[in-house]
């Protein structure tokens, strides 16, 4: 089984600062770490190794600091760590991220064919969960988001839970399969002294845009087909009002009067 | 002070900090109460690779020695000193095999030792041998290639949970001490089964069993060693681990004060913060000072055990023998002066520091929502398993008596 995860670095605060007039984010001065819903996917793959064997490799795209997430990712239990790095590559999109990100995965897939590209179903620093659904899209292999379990897996085919907004859905995939997963799917581990003391000494392969054979034509700010146009805050609204009542039957009654009092309905 | 001297060390210091405050501390409180066994910490354990940190890489282990066993369970004992105990005593059952294991016996067992796959408990103490653990009454006699073996432990942590059990018993009553001998045990042999499972003090999410045994028929693969010896492995064994109890005091005593001078820091009494009245700043300090030095007093020891116990595990490796052999080799006499040291202090250092600050904290400290009462049932412990604090002074007044006697002084 070889799996390939995808990190990305992301401000270590949940408190993460836009700067308001050019409406992108502060990323200087704060600490940085693995994007947690990386977290969650990196230990889903090595819960996959530890249970079928295999190699885990992990792909991230960024400037050169970027490689600490890597050397995080040998520490958490991956084996071979990539990093895209190239002046082409930035202030991409996700658009243009995920082309480069699946590109880099063709390469890696010709040195070592890959079963399951694992990615967390967004980052907190930009929110847009584009990447796993794009990478699949770019590729053309199956795709499925927002996975919470992974019921089974063999060598043939991964079978895994996908939320949906009303339910759960079960999804049989064939290899080679792109699967972004939310929190639910793992638990990570503390690094064991082993992985940290191996994180230290790994080699980080490094790839520019010419060595993954990416076409320059789809990367970069200028050849972007999203421009951020405002990001901001959402101002905390903190009028919230407390339903009291007896019971459910009564609080929801008081619910539905005060809903339409504001007439909501 | 880290007294961390090679990588390995620094990041067993690391990694066991960052262990217990995501994963025990969230736990440690319900646990107590629970007083369970917590299968979710112990594979978190595993998962962490917290079970091989003293053991050869050849087994899958770190290779890290005495000194890296004995900071992961203090930096575990600082956050929960019951919970530590899952790896704790895992590594206590397994250092007598460790010792007197063959190439092959170790073959058997220590891959899934290291890995956490398999628990390990070390059963010597009897409801009539405790403090005197050579008037044990566990017998084995001989009967072809097994050994059949009748008799009752008790006071045995991780007892039920722990796969693999290294046994003190007699096989061959008529001599008395010199007939006792180790025997690994695995659970679910038939005739051997667990008893009372005992409430607690302290420590009250490891479990704590009577073993019992009526005819169990133990394969004679199964002994450590040789016939006769094994009181010497198992006083070789103690030299190793009671550094590993005293390193565990430390920690409870650390993390009392990690508890404490926060809360007196912060604490207003007649309108200002109470650790700014001298009677308790003072206090404090006596009790930090005494908590490095016995920390200090740990790791200088281990430090020099490491000095011969690493090299020792190498030679045996590479010649196929004995470490107990190797060890024999290299060194020229043995720790427990030292070892029972460095458990009388620190864990006299670990009671005192946790009363203490049960005190200085006042009412808060005496409720359960705040976690110093837990520190002050856990510390005693230290006190009692692994030989009281009374057979420790017996273990320095007795080498100190030979040491001035072989001087002729």
């Amino acid at each position: 089984m070889h799996i390939l995860a995808c990190v990305k670095q992301t401000p270590k605060s949940d408190n993460v600062k836009i700067d308001p007039a050019t409406g992108c984010l502060i990323r200087s001065g704060t600490e940085s770490a693995m994007n947690p819903f990386d977290e969650y996917a990196l230990e889903a793959a090595v819960c996959l190794k530890e249970q079928l064997g295999g190699t885990i490799s992990v792909i991230t795209m960024g400037p050169p600091a970027a490689e600490n997430v890597l050397r995080d990712s040998i520490a958490r239990g991956a084996d071979k760590v990539y990093q895209l790095g190239d002046m082409a590559f930035a202030g991409s999109d996700t658009w243009s991220t995920s082309y480069a990100l699946a590109t880099g995965a063709q390469k890696i897939n010709s040195l070592e064919k890959i079963d399951v590209i694992l990615c967390g179903k967004q980052t907190n620093d930009s929110d847009t969960g584009h990447i796993g659904p794009q990478i699949s899209a770019w590729l053309k292999w199956p795709n499925a988001a927002f996975v919470r379990r992974i019921v089974k897996a063999d060598d043939k085919s991964i079978t895994v839970e996908r939320l949906t907004e009303s339910g759960t859905d079960v999804l049989e995939l064939p290899y080679p399969c792109v699967i972004s997963v939310v929190k639910e799917i793992s638990n990570p581990r503390v690094c064991s002294v082993q992985g940290r003391m191996a994180a230290k000494r790994a080699e980080v392969i490094k790839w520019t845009a010419d060595d993954i054979g990416a076409d320059k034509t789809k990367l970069g700010v200028k050849n972007c087909p999203t421009h951020v146009v405002k990001s901001f805050s959402p101002k905390r609204n903190t009028q919230a009002v407390v339903v009291a009542g007896a019971n459910g039957k009564e609080k929801a009654a008081k619910l539905v009067e005060l809903l339409k009092e504001n007439k909501y309905i | 002070m880290d007294y961390a001297i090679n990588e390995m060390e620094q990041e067993t210091l690391n990694a066991t900090r960052e262990l217990a405050q995501k994963k025990l501390k969230p736990l440690r409180a319900e646990m107590d109460v629970k007083e369970q066994f917590s299968k979710e910490m112990y594979e978190e354990f595993r998962k962490s690779a917290m079970f091989g940190l003293w053991l050869p890489e050849k087994y899958g282990g770190l290779g890290g020695g005495i000194t890296c066993l004995a900071m992961a369970f203090e930096e575990l004992s600082r956050v929960c000193a019951g919970l530590a105990l899952t790896p704790g005593t895992s590594a206590l059952g397994a250092i007598p095999m460790f010792l007197a294991a063959t190439p092959e016996q170790r073959e058997r067992w220590c891959y899934d030792l290291a890995s956490g796959k398999k628990l390990w408990a070390f059963a010597l103490t009897e409801p009539e041998a405790g403090s005197d653990a050579t008037a044990l009454k566990t017998t084995a006699i001989k009967d072809g290639d097994f050994y059949v073996v009748n008799g009752t432990k008790h006071f045995i942590s991780t007892g039920k949970e722990a796969d693999f059990y290294t046994v003190a018993v007699n096989t061959n009553p008529s001599r008395g001490a010199r007939g006792i001998s180790l025997l690994v045990i695995e659970k679910g042999t038939p005739g051997f089964s667990f008893g009372k499972k005992e409430e607690k003090m302290g420590i009250r999410t490891n479990p704590t069993y009577e073993l019992i045994f009526e005819n169990v028929r133990v394969p004679k693969e199964n002994l450590l060693g040789s016939e006769g010896r094994g009181l010497l492995y198992v006083q070789e064994t103690l030299d190793y681990s009671r550094p590993g109890v005293a390193a565990q005091a430390v920690g409870i005593a650390q993390g009392a004060l990690d508890e404490t001078i926060p809360y007196l820091r912060t604490r207003k009494q007649f309108g200002q913060p109470i650790i700014t009245f001298q009677a308790l700043a003072h206090k404090v300090a006596e009790l930090a000072a005494k908590t490095e030095a016995g920390r200090a007093l740990v790791y200088n020891l281990t430090h020099r055990m490491d000095e011969e116990f690493l090299p020792a595990v190498k030679a045996a490796l590479e010649n196929n023998t004995t470490v107990h052999d190797e060890l024999k080799k290299i060194k020229g006499g043995r720790w427990t002066k030292y070892s029972a040291m460095a458990k009388l202090f620190c864990a006299n250092t670990a009671m005192e520091v946790a009363d203490e600050c049960v005190t200085l904290c006042g009412g808060v400290a005496y409720m359960r929502d705040f976690p110093l009462e837990k520190y002050m049932r856990d510390a005693k412990i230290t006190q009692i398993y692994e030989g009281t604090v009374h057979i420790q002074k017996n273990e320095i007044a007795t080498a100190l008596i030979k040491e001035y006697a072989a001087k002729g002084e």
